[in-house]
């Protein structure tokens, strides 16, 4: 009998590690410097480990693509809170990873506790990388009007201007930003060991499970520190920063870093780092305020009037029209760099050349639902409809996309430069979508006075570096 | 095999004659007591249903929403999970609010249920007056329900009474704060009142004797609601108002020779509810019920408009009443030799119909059907002949022109179609 076991990548990686190996677990091929989603584990022949990005496990697990799986609670409780009746038990607290999540508020903002905002009438903006979490917060808390805007990641640098609150996580090594201040705590989240319901229920996972329960304890959680929440005042009624003119420019983080600042170098931009506040750099662009945000978060938050300009990829801004066809966002300039093609890839082990030749399969129910992993989830969305891959299922990734062929997913939708990678992990491309490269994107309403002027030098600027280069 | 959504119904033809049956005998109840048709959208924003005030915590955890596709904003909006707040907000939105306005709907509602046994999508039979506070108006509302649980041929319904307004004015009285206070209203109304009892009452006797003589005992005449006013109001002087109000419904629907059982543990599941609650039962089984919210409107921004109202369930009516099976009083009319008398067969069909029968062409049935009549058509020389058999008796007659079959079926007293 096969036990299958999805262990997390990134901040839990190495306390994972140690846990395993403390359960006497013999693993290799599961540490920092590891390229292999696939450890093998010696002591248990009959085990298959894949590692996943932490929020992908609890879907992985309550689909009963595996066994049990080691995540943080707080994506465990993201995922039941919108889906209460998900196929996972949580089996126990690990010890390590401990996490708060908070709600947070910009100290300039006057919310000091979050009494202040039951019975405002004004809609109130979350921003967060738990959207579920946060709208049962927010219903729980009866506010009378809110939105969520969803994050791929850096809630932090929203309030005050771009959200009222965040759902932020913070740990004993990253605290909430001084910037802000806490209001409300959602969850203290640590890691979990959880299962898939039915597997829970018939299958004898005791010899592993004995080891691990064994081994909890012994890791050494990280003391923990005193966090101050804020408390009620009689603060006047809290006010939104007033626009005064300025332009927000939202630059990304990540791997598109860097491109963007060697561009707007040659522009004669600078932006001067804030270690205190890397999300916050400062410019010498006049009259123009500049966030580093994720990539993936600025259509939206451009279509939401946050932000008036932000340098983010055409893959996203489709990804962003295809769910919102009318939302008022638009391609400024084609900035040209950090090339990337959005491809649909399958594990070379299928006998398929298109995405044509799922078609038959699929009428003849050898497939009886076609798995779609994407990060781009509206553009694989399309694309399943307009190749009549029906039916489907589309399972959002959060990253590291390719270790879900074969096991977890039939077919990838993803972005490759060169395809060297793909091709290394057994991968094989059947169709390009499109090509895409970095752009600038501003909203479609109209913009007045100072500011409208600043928005057009900026963008004449960058036009005029394209010339030039 | 395709199979449909988990947690939803497919409506057979059966089940849909039963579905028109109520539909029909409730929108004319409706009619005839003046009130006016409207139907609202079934996507409605999310905010409608959040503040305090509408839907409990627990229904809301189990509305379906999501952004449409211009939700970049972060707007979300919902499957209607009710009736009444939509009906408020298009009473706010597009009616004139000078005199009482008496409005009924026939709409779906969306609950998520977790096992999928029970529909998630759900019919409702709603009438809903805005614009008067008066005790006389939730009788209206009561003896209107009442008529037309009893034109559907349902007898023995029971009308439970309870007053959300007394629940507010005594849990104030206790001096929570507002946040508790909505709290254990909310549990009430999701019909956890022994719970309440356990946790508010801990330790003080006189208390818990107080809330068990409201919550424990059931009565039913005004003079159970007079005795339980004179035992508490010395205690808690605030309760005085609703116990009025309460005794005032209670007085005209005994007057009007209307019985009821008070039942103040009575749950409704909305938080909407500020006076006088009711529910129709039949044996353990809830057929629908209502009250007044004389708050809601005020709390959505249309002023000071005072409402009452009441919901039917019309799929559980639906399976209690059911309706004429139509396909028996239905004729097949057919032709002996397919294909040579087609155009006989379809003015045929549409003279029976212009006669106010139900007319169905054979396109292919084998075997027996359900269709009381049959009529064949013979083309012979140019002249058609008939012969119409009744299959309830086996008589067959041979006739000669479409007067003798409709002579025929008078005399058999064959139903017609009805006025829709």
């Amino acid at each position: 009998m096969q036990l299958k076991l999805a262990l997390p990548k990134g901040q839990l990686l190495q306390e994972t590690s140690t846990l395993l190996h403390q359960s006497g677990l013999e693993v290799s091929g599961y540490d920092e410097q590891s390229r292999s989603y696939r450890p093998e584990c010696r002591s248990l022949p009959n085990a298959f480990l894949k590692v996943f990005n932490e929020k992908d496990i609890p879907i992985q697990v309550a689909v009963g693509n595996y066994d049990l799986g080691i995540c943080g609670q707080d994506w465990v409780e993201e995922l039941l809170a919108k889906y209460p009746s998900s196929a996972l038990v949580k089996i126990r607290d690990l010890g390590y990873g401990r996490k708060d999540l908070c709600m947070a508020a910009s100290k300039t903002a006057g919310i000091n506790s979050i009494d202040r905002l039951n019975g405002r009438a004004e809609n109130i903006r979350i921003a967060t990388e738990y959207p579920n979490l946060a709208e049962a917060f927010a219903l729980a808390r009866r506010f009378r009007r809110f939105a969520i805007f969803p994050l791929w990641g850096g809630a932090e640098a929203y309030p005050p201007e771009s959200a009222d609150l965040a759902l932020i996580s913070e740990t004993p090594d990253n605290p909430v930003n001084h910037d802000l201040v806490p209001v409300g705590t959602v969850l203290r989240s640590r890691a979990y060991l959880i299962a898939h319901r039915p597997s829970w229920e018939s299958k004898d996972m005791g010899s592993l499970l004995d080891r691990i329960s064994a081994s909890v304890g012994k890791l050494q959680p990280p003391s923990e520190r005193a966090r101050a929440v804020g408390t009620s005042q009689d603060s006047p009624w809290p006010k939104r920063p007033e626009d005064s003119g300025s332009v927000w420019l939202a630059l990304p983080d990540g791997h598109q870093q860097k491109p963007t600042l060697d561009f707007l170098a040659r522009a004669g931009i600078t932006i001067s780092d804030d270690p205190r506040n890397p999300r916050r750099p400062a410019t010498n662009l006049a009259g123009v305020n500049v966030k580093v945000i994720r990539p993936q978060d600025m259509p939206l938050q451009v279509a939401n009037g946050n932000f008036d300009l932000a340098i983010t990829g055409e893959d996203w801004l489709a990804d962003h029209l295809y769910k919102f066809p009318s939302s008022p966002v638009k391609k400024v300039v084609t900035l040209g760099f950090g090339r990337v093609r959005i491809v649909a890839v399958v594990s070379k082990s299928l006998p398929f050349e298109s995405p044509q030749d799922f078609r038959a399969p699929l009428r003849r129910q050898d497939i009886t639902t076609l798995r779609i992993a994407s990060e781009y989830i509206n553009i694989a969305d399309k694309y399943a409809r307009e190749n009549h891959l029906s039916p489907c299922r589309l399972i959002p990734t959060w990253g590291a996309s390719e270790a879900f062929l074969p096991e977890d997913a039939d077919l990838l939708i993803e972005n490759t430069q060169t395809g060297r990678t793909l091709a290394q992990h057994g991968l094989r491309i059947i169709d390009t979508l499109f090509e895409s490269s970095a752009c600038l994107i501003g909203g479609t309403q109209a913009t007045a006075g100072v500011k409208e002027k600043r928005i057009a030098d900026t963008v004449q600027r960058l036009e005029r570096t394209l010339k030039e280069s | 095999m395709q199979k449909r959504c988990k947690g939803n119904r497919d409506l057979l033809p059966l089940d849909m004659a039963s579905f028109r049956h109520v539909e029909d005998v409730f929108r004319s109840g409706c009619l005839k007591w003046g009130y006016e048709e409207i139907r609202t959208p079934t996507l409605e924003y999310l905010h409608l249903f959040t503040s305090t005030g509408t839907l409990t915590p627990s229904m809301l955890s189990k509305v379906y929403s999501f952004l449409d596709w211009d939700g970049w904003s972060g707007e979300r909006v919902v499957l209607r999970p009710d009736g009444t707040i939509p009906t408020a907000r298009l009473y706010i939105e597009s009616l004139p609010q000078a005199s009482p306005a008496k409005l009924f709907y026939v709409e779906n509602i969306f609950s998520f249920e977790e096992t999928g046994r029970e529909s998630r999508e759900r019919w409702q039979c709603g009438a809903e007056m805005l614009g008067s506070s008066s005790p006389s108006a939730d009788v209206e509302l009561i003896m209107l329900a009442q008529e037309i649980l009893g034109k559907l041929g349902i007898s023995g319904t029971v009308l439970y009474l309870s007053h959300a307004g007394l629940i507010r004015s005594l849990l104030r009285e206790l001096g929570l704060d507002p946040a508790e206070q909505t709290r254990i209203f909310d549990q009430i109304m999701d019909g956890n009142a022994s719970e309440m009892m356990r946790t508010v009452a801990t330790g003080d006797s006189r208390l818990k004797d107080s809330l068990s003589l409201l919550f424990d005992l059931n009565g039913c005449s005004p003079g159970f609601i007079q005795n339980v006013k004179a035992t508490l109001i010395r205690d808690f002087p605030r309760l005085e108002a609703s116990m009025d109000d309460f005794l005032a419904i209670a007085q005209l629907l005994t007057d009007m020779g209307c019985s009821y059982q008070v039942d103040m543990a009575l749950g409704k599941g909305f938080e909407y509810y500020t006076g006088v609650i009711f529910r129709f039962q039949l044996g353990s089984q809830k057929l629908g019920g209502g009250g007044r919210y004389d708050d809601l409107i005020p709390l959505m921004g249309g002023g000071d408009v005072a409402a009452c109202g009441f919901a039917l369930d019309l799929d559980h009516l639906a399976t209690i009443s059911k309706g004429p099976d139509n396909s028996r009083s239905t004729i097949l009319v057919r032709a002996e030799n397919a294909g040579k008398s087609d155009k006989v067969i379809f003015e045929t069909a549409d003279q029976l119909r212009q006669a106010g029968y139900r007319a169905d062409l054979d396109q292919g049935y084998t075997g027996t059907t359900k269709h009381r009549w049959i009529l064949s058509i013979r083309g012979e020389k140019g002249k058609p002949g008939f012969v119409l058999t009744d299959q309830s008796s086996g008589k067959t007659t041979e006739l000669d022109s479409i007067s003798e079959i409709l002579g025929i079926l008078q005399v058999a007293n064959a139903t017609k179609t009805g006025p829709s």
